[in-house]
């Protein structure tokens, strides 16, 4: 029964490169993704955050939630390490 | 662990202040350029994790205790909720930094520049220092301390 998945695998890969012919382009300034926010972040984040760097106020302002979840997870990361690695005898 | 030769022990205690000085530019500096919290926090473990492989494990926990780092690990990410709280209790939105006010500063958005060029990307920058530290420490021979 090899031969099942190996159709499965290229039916959903062709299905992917299928449905992949209508994504804009790369860097298309029409994509939908560069006209909902970019654009307001691009003129807007100098005066309203006051960080001269694009990503540094999109990463520590607009999206701050993410930000402190992503150091929560290195955070948790170090004390998984420490309670997998640390083996004790008792 | 044994310590390597005198000329690399040299050249590293040389190189140390240099990538040190420039983790903490490359911090503060996420304001204004490339940069910030994480990238700055890797910088600043590098500089550790290259003093432990020339002068050994033991010399490396004596500038760096387990207990220093254990504390550093948290007050960063300790820092980032706690300024998220301080807009709370000023009566903003939680991680609305220009809620805060601080002293001698009445611009919302000068105090949104100070904390997070001062107080965000340092607390991510302290945690990412420790936990990379913390890491390579127990995955290094003989690195497991017994506390």
């Amino acid at each position: 029964m090899r031969i099942l998945p190996l159709i499965t695998v290229l039916l959903v890969g062709a299905l992917l490169i299928w449905s992949a012919q209508d994504m804009p382009d790369m860097g298309d300034p029409n994509a939908p993704t560069n006209l909902h926010v970019a654009p307001y972040y691009i003129e807007h984040s100098e005066e309203e955050v006051g960080v001269h760097n694009i990503v540094s106020a999109i990463l520590a302002d607009y999206r701050g939630y993410d930000t402190l979840g992503e150091t929560t997870v290195i955070f948790t990361a170090g004390v998984s390490v420490l309670l997998l690695l640390r083996r004790r005898e008792d | 662990m044994k310590e390597e030769d005198v000329i690399i022990r040299t050249v590293i205690r040389l190189m140390i202040p240099f990538i040190q000085i420039f983790g903490l530019y490359v911090i503060f500096h996420g304001g204004s350029g490339p940069g910030g919290g994480f990238q700055g926090g890797v910088i600043l473990a590098a500089s550790m994790i290259l003093y432990v492989m020339a002068f050994g494990v033991t010399e490396g926990r004596r500038k760096l205790t387990e207990k220093t780092n254990m504390i550093m690990r948290s007050t960063g990410v300790l820092i980032f909720s706690g300024i998220g709280l301080l807009a709370i209790i000023f009566g903003g939105k939680y991680l609305d930094y220009g809620a805060v006010p601080l002293p001698f500063v009445h611009d919302v958005v000068k105090v949104r520049e100070l904390l997070i060029d001062g107080g965000v990307e340092v607390g991510i920058g302290i945690t990412v220092m420790a936990v990379m530290v913390t890491i390579f420490l127990e995955f290094y021979p003989g690195g497991t301390s017994d506390d």
